[in-house]
């Protein structure tokens, strides 16, 4: 059995290794992140009528993250199945529970720095004003929702990586999943920008729950990961 | 000699047709050994089963002294399988795939260095991208990942496949290598006479058994 020191290194070297290969290929600079300013902006053409994007603003957010969580999830599998990798992870014998972590906290940090892309084009295009403390509230709530997105998407990248019609399966499989971070995330936005005149301490019971999802889906990740992988 | 490999008719099952039937099997630290028989007898499902992949429903087996029956995770961590794929990183340079599995087993810097000088692909190699690598570069910096892992036995299903001449020539000389720094090799080839002169000894699978 590997010792927590051992879990800790290999999660570590997943998870340098995603972001090398991130920063290798360029793929959610050079293509996920126009991907996801042209969903906002579409959003506008299609919304720009009399102060609805400020309201619907948070929403619209959330929604370009889940769309373009999506391609990155993708993507992150794909690299792993391009040359056998994760089977020759799994062959190795490398721990399923560490293979999560680090492969979660690879998506964690490229999903926070597309949702902080998303909400400065939410304030530019959208015309967004928030105060220093619902700029405090949106930066927690950003965060709470990246990690449980991050460990739901990676398990349900897992999942779908091995199938037959991946592409199609993931959006069908975690989508509904994670209805209930889009829920409790655009609340907690809506808080955190003032939207149809919410306060912001009306949002903090969300950014509750968005916990609560990040911890069991954390759980069950480490859990269910390796299982999932080795079917 | 030590003997790292020990089966004992060992069945074991692919769904449900019978992929071994009551295998028996010893093998040798330093032995090159080749399994060698047509298609579906059953070589990948063998070379499976003593990396840890496949359970086994009947008889018993130990691999490095494990017991096949109830250590399979830990002797998976011991020897290393190379399939039909490398299991690379295509958008990784060789030198980040490699220090990507000496990370994962705590290797040194040392160890990278000697295991891509060994597999030939330091130097000018080592910052190219995996994907823009050759068959048998890509084959090669597989087996320098073998080597940081610290696998003791290299299990290799058809390691010959998509090199050409010089490349199989080359693989050779390096296996060979390998067996004198102290690993042991299992190696599954349709290529009977190109690996009957590289292996030590050789067994015939047919029909989910070995001779």
């Amino acid at each position: 059995m590997s010792t927590v020191s051992q879990r800790r290194r290999v999660a570590v070297a997943v998870a340098r290794k995603d972001l090398t290969i991130e920063w290798n290929s360029r793929i959610l600079v050079n293509q996920v992140a126009p991907f996801a300013a042209i969903v906002m902006v579409l959003f506008a053409f299609a919304l720009d009528n009399d102060g609805i994007l400020q309201r619907v603003a948070p929403g619209l957010v959330w929604l370009a993250t889940l769309f373009s969580m999506l391609v990155v999830i993708q993507r992150t599998f794909a690299v792993e199945s391009a040359d056998g990798a994760l089977d020759a992870l799994r062959v190795a014998g490398v721990d399923p529970s560490a293979i999560f972590a680090g492969k979660s906290l690879a998506l964690m940090v490229q999903l926070f720095a597309l949702e902080l892309l998303l909400v400065g084009t939410a304030v530019v295009l959208y015309g967004v004003n928030m105060t220093l403390v619902g700029f405090a509230e949106a930066l927690v709530t950003l965060l709470a929702a990246t990690v449980g997105l991050a460990c739901v998407g990676t398990l349900y990248g897992g999942l779908a990586g091995g199938a037959r019609g991946r592409e199609t399966l993931l959006p069908l499989l975690l989508l509904p999943v994670v209805a209930p971070v889009l829920i409790g995330a655009t609340r907690a936005t809506e808080a955190a920008f003032g939207s149809g005149g919410t306060k912001v301490s009306e949002g903090w019971p969300w950014i509750v729950l968005l916990l609560v999802f990040a911890v069991i889906f954390a759980a069950v990740g480490s859990v269910a990961f390796g299982p999932l992988v080795d079917e | 000699m030590e003997t790292v490999i020990e089966l004992n008719g060992v069945v074991a099952v692919l769904g449900s047709f019978p992929a071994l039937a009551g295998v028996n099997l010893t093998v040798q630290r330093g032995e090159i050994l080749l399994l060698q028989g047509p298609n579906g007898a059953g070589k990948t499902s063998l070379l499976r089963v003593c990396a840890g992949l496949m359970p086994i429903e009947r008889g018993t087996g130990t691999i490095l002294g494990i017991d096949l029956a109830t250590n399979r995770q830990d002797i998976r961590t011991r020897v290393g399988l190379l399939g039909h794929t490398n299991g690379l990183y295509l958008d990784l340079s060789v030198e980040q795939n490699i220090q990507f599995w000496a990370s994962t087993v705590g290797a040194s810097k040392d160890e990278v260095a000697n295991a891509m000088r060994t597999m030939r692909v330091d130097g000018r190699l080592a910052k190219v991208k995996a994907g823009q690598l050759s068959a048998g570069q890509r084959r090669r910096t597989a087996l320098a990942s073998l080597i940081v892992r610290r696998a003791e036995i290299w299990l290799l299903d058809e390691p010959h496949a998509g090199l050409d001449a010089a490349g199989r020539d080359e693989l050779d000389a390096l296996l060979r290598n390998a067996v004198a720094a102290g690993a042991t090799v299992v190696l599954a080839s349709h290529e009977s006479e190109r690996a009957a002169s590289l292996a030590t000894r050789t067994v015939t699978v047919d029909g989910g058994g070995a001779q």
